[in-house]
């Protein structure tokens, strides 16, 4: 490899311009079915050119099979996938000139690293000092310059990876699919991995749909998040709102921690919500459309909620508030997850900083919580 | 020694089960040395004690048998033959074994039983049934007859194709096994990360399933090698006079002219052949489990 840099001519910079850009894709309507089950149902969702926009739910959700839809293995039983207003539905997976990075990484083990990033290029039939200098380019953004000659079964999973990743972009796709590639490495190079995906991705602008079931992982990189349970797509919004603002309690939930008390929702009007629960509290939520009367619940994240010793529960127009027992407190390093027990009800978990000076409160202890009505949320009681 | 430490206590602990089932290959090596080994040597060892003569008459006498023309013409037919037969049967089995590997259902079953099943039928029973077939009155030729396509009877048989074609058939089982193990092993992920950087399903093939399927093409293609040439059934029944391979002329040492140091000399020849081959089929086969294929 360091032959072909010698001999090759001194390189015109326009090749190794990264890519201008990406595309738009537009679902519409896509739906898969297997017999009577449709594992995609129907879904319709619009990503804008260079946007990274992760696909998230739990294994069997429908997720990947949106993937490989886009990528052309599988055949939808319905709608339309639009590349910037193309529909690709009789492109063959060939042709659709998407980088994929597979979740085992799909590594050719009979080539070497430069081979296996060469590979788009040598299927396009590229020049060969292009070829070289294009590969050396990708190689050196995984910061793989070095292993280029290396066989790629003797690279550790993290490296592997890079591989992958560098063969995905190294023909400046306008669209990278990326099919839960982080799942087999362990925690610290996985978050690494994510920094590094999202900076290549950044500085060559591509439209990236990555697929994952690691909510972290979708909330760290992504610019939107689809939320998919069942085949469908429950909620898509930017990481922090489905996060603050989920629309029902399965995204709640799979998000991460989440307090959902019921009870029934009042049905007076006005710009604040009430809940009434069933010891007689009252809980209040900004109104929004979520809140018809009935049987509902009310969210709030743990980390919201705030602490103290007392029973004494004051009457704050801008703030919930309910006492009750410690149940339970676990120590998780940087916080202190405390499990409270209502008079009545399901507990309450509340997310308590680590932080100077923050004595564990003891078992047993009379607490009231505390949370702005502002970040609390009503959501209907059926899922 | 004397003093009693864990490292030698684990270490004959590791070792003892070991010892143990190597004896459960005793019964196996009993019934080669017995069957095989022995009057393999024994053969050997007396025909050429029952040569009376000196060395240098017994080494004259077998550069003049293996520089003979009808040994040198029946080892290059042989080989020839094997040769053909090699290709042919890689050239019919691969896609065979491919579509075994890649498809699923009933088809598969329906193609694994009609190449499994005739491996377990008698080589004789098999080879009278393309006698059958390709007869001068055999099926092939009534049919073609009949449908008007042909004037004379094709010579079907009693000639190299007629040997082609039944040994072909018979060996195409191994063949197909064999591809089939190594196709087994690629990771069918790979063919869909071909097409999806950029890849014709003819350049995805060539260049990611058929390099990954080779080793199973040579280890294949050596199994049908040597046991090409050691054919004996097949061309005897199926061949013209031209068709003379090895193990037929070390039977006609045997039956017709009762020449044992002979018949000795040209199986030992094949024998060392064989093993040379299979030499090469064991390196192959160990440097394929050296390079991690499953």
């Amino acid at each position: 490899m360091a032959m072909v840099a010698e001999l090759a001519p001194p390189p015109p910079p326009a090749t190794v311009r990264p890519a201008a850009g990406g595309s738009a894709i537009e679902l519409r309507g896509l739906t898969k079915r297997y017999g009577d089950e449709a594992v995609v149902n129907d879904i319709a969702v619009s990503i804008a050119p260079g946007e990274f926009f992760s696909l998230l739910g739990p294994s069997g959700s429908g997720k990947t099979t949106t993937l490989m839809m886009l990528a052309g293995f599988v055949r939808p039983d319905g709608g339309g996938i639009l590349v910037d207003g193309a529909d690709i539905a009789a492109v063959p997976p060939q042709k659709r000139g998407f980088g994929m990075v597979f979740q085992n990484y799909a590594i050719f083990p009979h080539l070497n690293v430069f081979e296996n990033v060469a590979f788009p290029l040598r299927a396009r039939h590229w020049a060969k000092d292009v070829i070289g200098e294009r590969v050396n380019w990708a190689l050196d953004l995984v910061r793989l310059g070095r292993f280029a000659d290396r066989d790629a079964r003797q690279l550790s999973g993290g490296q592997q990876q890079r591989v992958a990743l560098a063969r995905a972009i190294v023909f400046h796709p306008h669209v990278v699919l990326m099919d839960e590639p982080l799942g087999a490495l362990d925690k610290n190079l996985r978050f690494e991995m994510q920094v590094e995906i999202k900076e290549i991705q950044q500085r060559l602008g591509m439209t990236v749909l990555y697929v994952t079931h690691d909510q972290e992982e979708a909330m760290s990189m992504s610019d939107r998040i689809a939320i998919m349970n069942h085949g469908r797509i429950d909620q898509v919004g930017p990481p922090g709102e489905i996060y603050e603002r989920p629309a029902n309690p399965f995204v709640g939930r799979f998000l991460g921690e989440a307090n959902m008390i019921e009870g029934t929702v009042t049905p007076e009007l006005g710009e604040v919500a009430r809940l009434r629960l069933p010891s007689g509290q009252e809980l209040r939520a900004p109104r929004e459309n979520s809140c018809d009367a009935g049987p509902g619940m009310l969210f709030i994240r743990p980390e919201r909620v705030e602490i103290a010793p007392g029973t004494a529960v004051s009457a704050d127009p801008s703030a919930n508030a309910l006492a009750g027992t410690v149940h339970r407190c676990s120590f998780l390093g940087k916080i202190l997850r405390y499990s409270v027990d209502l008079d009545g009800a399901a507990p309450i978990t509340v997310d308590l900083q680590n932080a100077a000076g923050v004595t564990p409160l003891p078992v047993g202890a009379r607490v009231v919580m505390r949370w702005p009505v502002a970040d609390s949320l009503i959501l209907s009681g059926d899922e | 020694m004397t003093v009693a430490t864990l490292r030698p206590a684990l270490h004959v602990a590791s070792r003892a089960p070991r010892d143990r089932t190597l004896l459960l290959m005793v019964p196996a090596w009993a019934m080669l040395i017995v069957m095989f080994l022995v009057p393999l040597t024994l053969f050997f060892v007396r025909t050429f004690m029952e040569f009376d003569g000196t060395t240098a008459e017994f080494i004259g006498q077998a550069q003049d048998l293996l520089f003979s023309q009808p040994y040198l013409t029946a080892l290059g037919t042989t080989n020839w033959i094997a040769l053909i037969v090699t290709v042919t049967v890689l050239l019919i089995g691969y896609p065979i074994a491919y579509y075994l590997t890649t498809a699923k259902g009933i088809g598969v079953r329906i193609v694994v039983l009609s190449i499994v099943l005739p491996y377990f039928t008698s080589i004789i029973v098999r080879t009278f049934s393309w006698m059958v077939l390709l007869g001068e009155h055999g099926l092939v030729n009534e049919a073609l007859l009949a449908a008007g396509l042909i004037g004379h009877p094709l010579p079907l048989m009693y000639n190299r194709l007629g040997v082609l074609i039944g040994m072909s058939y018979v060996l195409l089982p191994y063949m197909v096994l064999t591809l089939y193990a190594a196709m087994r092993a690629i990771d069918p992920s790979l063919m869909r990360a071909a097409s999806s950087l950029g890849a014709t399903g003819f350049y995805a093939f060539w260049r990611v399933y058929f390099p990954l399927s080779l080793h199973g093409v040579v280890s294949g293609g050596l199994i049908v090698y040597i046991l090409s040439i050691g054919f004996f059934i097949t061309p005897a029944l199926m061949g013209g006079q031209h068709d003379i391979m090895i193990a037929m002329l070390i039977d006609r040492a045997l039956e017709v002219a009762v020449d044992w140091p002979s018949a000795a000399l040209m199986s030992l020849t094949l024998l060392v052949v064989t093993m040379v081959l299979y030499a090469i089929y064991y390196r192959i086969t160990d440097i394929r489990r050296l390079i991690g294929a499953r």
